[in-house]
């Protein structure tokens, strides 16, 4: 798929580490994805260049920003500073491993640091899940970000050094930047920062060579380095992007004089650029268009898909706060926050020096974790005349699969089934299988199709869904002929137009939907409603149950909150 | 590094209005800042601190007091004499603790004399200014809380074992974030006074001059900076001059009926959306050098303050701002 696959990643990474290494500050840093042997070496290499200060996952505030050394302190009896690690890799860089595991209040931090100019930054992907990915605040100010997954490259890895300066670089003419803005927006990134680094990167790339202006070769290195690995759409074809299509007329009367062939060149340029993005753009933004879902856009970081827990999943910091309903002392935590006192309270008790700590309720501290949302596929199966009874039975044997994939994956069903005037949740989210078989058996089929009180229905459960802090999904099996509105009255082109509202309420939420066509024979109706939807679509006129679980699995965006 | 000159900023003038609006009528209460991320929220936000007029506060005092602090907190704000400072711009820091933002403990004197004495936090810090907080969306409830207590009260209380310390923190509050990854909670969104969302401009031509002005800028931040200056300090003028004015305005009969009008059309709930309309528009117009307050100002502000307090409609899609701009245009015409 990829054209370029015979040229390893690690080539682009080394040129990318290079230019870091020119001028750590105005790159701020790159993110390094994949832990193979390659990354190591490279790494290694950069060491050579730029000091790097290991940045271990569990750091604290002190030890990061600097302050007080409390157990020094204590020992010697008046305060001892000590400076924190920011302050302690100036001039070089922080490196993070594991960074898809990074604390967003780390994060914070250092994406205060970075945008200071305090400090520069390395992270270690080693994300094996797809929806992990380090800090979205953090690789948004870096410039690089490099996937050395599949790279086998590892021996002789060596940053050349770079023959000039930046400084004796040019900053980029007009027709450049506009090229590159041009790059950007045909590649869907909307980020002015990643613009303006590749800037810097086109005059990086000629500064490494020792020019002192950057070349059009400059501009399609700093747009594979930059712009492509942030690509969120692909470009469109060259067929495609029609006349109909001209680079944006100028604004005002100063570029009028500018002829014909200047505008040629500057098109030519940009598709130039294009082309070389082409070749970078990483494998699973194909991979993810093809399976008609939008790429992450924006990381993880969304609290929709994550929770605040007192008994179980990835630790976060303590707070204040008694154990009890299930929570956890911590201990550290607790002592940590009475030490301090200790003196102050020694004098108010009056007990003697060798008493042991005195600790107070306030001192307590509860430990918290953070859990993964719970995910809710709601099924919404139509359930009128029209979808024939046979494929009712059919979606029944994918929910029953779906559900016994529930124990596996700790997801959960809910079922709305639609039909002659009503729509009605009939099974609520449930993780019960003789539940769920028992309500599946009992739906009746037959009726007129009301979509909109179907599609309405799900969203209610969806929302419901949401607000108890877990990620909904829709799963809409239908054949998308409405004909009964939103009121319950029957008519063509009021239920059709209900059904529309009714979808883009959902689409509007947010909500993530996948449309099945169960009809034998499907129609443009499906498609539309996966539209409007703003979901995926899939028609399946010979659907078994198995096929359509497999549908519905593959579809299933992996873990992304709704 | 050197703080990106305001003036210097392309484009964003939502944002810029709304920013200037706080700095004129600190009681409007805050800007929250929606929008992706790279498109220049925290760079305005910080930019807004070098360009404030500066502000009289008691010498040596932590809280930044002033005259009236001294006389409401007479064992907190201290007797010292009046000095010129800047107004403070406190940035928060996603994942700050408690002990931090509302103060704790001074453990430097607990440590050496075994005293007890408050050490005061970011809130005493921000008082008479701003606090800033990037990415407030993903803030942990407990310190959305706490804020919304202080900013609502205007005063930091801390209780602790004898350590009891009441001190002035009356601050604007300017959140940023990106709705994407997380909503804000209606009872925060309703704090703040005014809320502008925040696009990265689609326009190539704004694109490749916003390219070159941070080139410039990182090639030579100093003489950037010089370069602006000017007209850095022609907008610090015009926050001066209108904070000086905004006492004298008052906003007529008219502009509070075309006030109440607009609120009851959109849908936006509650008075206070009413009222920070109309401070909003009074503030709009002392920034501008008006002698009175009129629909223009009202108009002009009218999205900014109504924007975040619509009742959300599920089956109307419609932006809020395509709602009150179509309310605007069927009662104002």
């Amino acid at each position: 798929m990829n054209p370029n696959a015979a040229v390893d990643p690690l080539a682009d990474a080394m040129l990318a580490a290079r230019l870091f290494a020119l001028a750590p500050r105005t790159f701020v840093g790159m993110s390094l994805r994949g832990g193979s042997p390659a990354r190591d070496a490279l790494v290694g290499a950069l060491e050579e260049k730029v000091t790097l200060r290991r940045l271990p996952g569990h750091v604290d505030d002190e030890r990061l920003l600097g302050g007080i050394d409390l157990a020094a302190s204590l020992s010697s009896g008046r305060p001892i500073r000590q400076n924190g690690l920011i302050e302690e890799a100036q001039g070089g860089a922080l490196i993070a491993g594991m960074a898809e595991r990074m604390d967003i209040g780390i994060a914070g931090r250092l994406a205060h640091a970075l945008d200071d100019g305090q400090a520069a930054l390395v992270l270690l992907d080693d994300a094996a899940e797809p929806e992990e990915a380090p800090p979205a605040s953090l690789t948004e100010r870096l410039a690089f970000a490099c996937d050395l997954s599949a790279s086998r490259e590892w021996r002789g890895v060596k940053l050349a050094p770079a023959l000039g300066t930046l400084a004796q670089v040019a900053l980029l003419e007009t027709q450049a930047l506009r090229a590159l803005a041009v790059t950007a927006e045909a590649l869907g990134v909307d980020s002015l920062r990643a613009l303006i680094f590749a800037g810097e990167a086109a005059r990086g790339l000629a500064a490494l060579d020792g020019r002192t202006a950057a070349t059009r070769a400059d501009l399609s290195g700093a747009v594979r380095l930059v712009l492509a690995p942030r690509a969120t759409r692909l470009p469109p074809q060259e067929h495609d992007a029609p006349p109909e299509d001209p680079p944006p007329p100028p604004p005002d009367g100063e570029r009028d004089d500018q002829s014909e062939s200047e505008q040629q060149q500057e098109t030519d340029l940009s598709e130039l650029l294009v082309e070389a993005a082409k070749a970078s753009i990483p494998a699973d933004l194909l991979a993810q268009l093809a399976q008609g879902n939008a790429p992450r856009r924006s990381g993880t970081s969304g609290s929709g898909q994550k929770r605040k827990s007192a008994i179980r999943g990835k630790p976060l910091g303590a707070r204040a706060g008694m154990p009890r309903g299930g929570a956890r002392l911590a201990l550290i935590d607790s002592l940590r926050a009475a030490v301090p006192w200790q003196a102050v309270r020694r004098k108010e008790a009056g007990a003697d020096a060798a008493s042991p700590i005195l600790m107070r309720k306030e001192d307590l501290r509860i430990r918290r974790f953070e859990e993964r949302a719970a995910r809710v596929t709601i099924f919404a199966v139509d359930a009128s005349g029209s979808a024939a009874a046979a494929r009712l039975a059919e979606a029944k044997g994918a929910v029953e699969l779906m559900l016994g994939q529930a124990y596996v994956t700790r997801s959960e069903v809910a079922l709305v089934a639609f039909r002659g005037a009503t729509a009605e949740l009939i099974l609520p989210p449930t993780r019960s299988l003789t539940r769920a078989r028992r309500a599946l058996s009992e739906l009746p089929g037959g009726g007129g199709t009301p979509l909109a009180l179907g599609l309405n229905a799900a969203r209610e459960v969806a929302e419901a869904v949401i607000a108890r802090g877990r990620s909904a999904s829709l799963v809409i099996l239908t054949d998308g002929r409405a004909n009964i509105a939103a009121d319950g009255s029957p008519g063509r082109p009021q239920a059709k137009a209900d059904a529309n509202a009714a979808a883009r309420a959902i689409a509007a939420r947010g909500i993530d939907a996948l449309v099945v066509d169960i009809s034998a024979r499907p129609g443009p109706e499906g498609a539309e409603l996966a539209l409007a939807l703003d979901g995926r679509f899939l028609a399946l006129p010979r659907a078994d149950a198995r096929m359509l679980q497999a549908a519905i699995s593959a579809g299933q965006p992996t873990g992304k909150a709704a | 590094m050197a703080r990106f000159p305001f003036s210097a900023i392309v484009g964003q003038d939502e944002m810029k209005q709304a920013l200037l609006i706080a700095a004129v009528d600190p009681s409007i209460g805050g800007v929250m800042v929606f929008g992706d991320r790279g498109t220049g929220k925290s760079t305005a936000a910080r930019a807004l601190a070098g360009l404030l007029p500066p502000i009289m506060a008691a010498e040596g005092c932590p809280y930044g007091a002033s005259k009236e602090d001294q006389a409401r907190y007479p064992g907190v704000c201290g007797t010292g004499k009046m000095v010129k400072r800047t107004v403070p711009f406190v940035d928060m820091p996603l994942g700050a603790t408690e002990d931090r933002v509302i103060g704790s403990l001074d453990l430097e004197r607990a440590l050496r004399s075994g005293e007890k004495a408050f050490e005061p936090g970011l809130l005493a810090k921000a008082h008479r200014g701003f606090l800033y907080i990037d990415e407030i969306n993903l803030l942990e409830d407990h310190l959305v809380d706490l804020l919304l207590d202080v900013a609502a009260s205007g005063e930091n209380v801390v209780e602790r074992e004898g350590l009891s310390v009441r001190h002035p923190a009356k601050f604007v509050l300017i959140g940023s974030g990106n709705p994407e990854e997380g909503e804000l909670r209606p009872q925060l969104l309703d704090r703040f006074g005014l809320s502008v969302e925040v696009r990265s401009p689609k326009d190539i031509e704004v694109r490749i001059e916003i390219m070159r002005l941070v080139a410039e800028n990182e090639r030579d931040p100093e003489g950037f900076a010089a370069r602006w200056a000017g007209e850095d300090d022609n907008i610090l003028k015009r926050v001066a001059r209108g904070k000086a004015r905004l006492p004298k305005l008052e906003a007529g009969e008219d502009v509070l009926r075309d006030a109440a009008e607009l609120c009851l059309a959109v849908g936006a709930d509650g008075l206070r959306g009413e009222l920070t309309l109309m401070r909003a528009a009074r503030a709009l117009a002392a920034l501008d050098g008006a002698k009175k307050v009129t629909r223009k100002h009202l108009i002009a502000i009218a999205p900014s303050a109504l924007r975040h307090r619509l009742r959300r409609d599920v089956l109307d899609e419609t932006g809020s701002t395509v709602r009150i701009t179509r309310a605007m245009g069927e009662l104002f015409g």
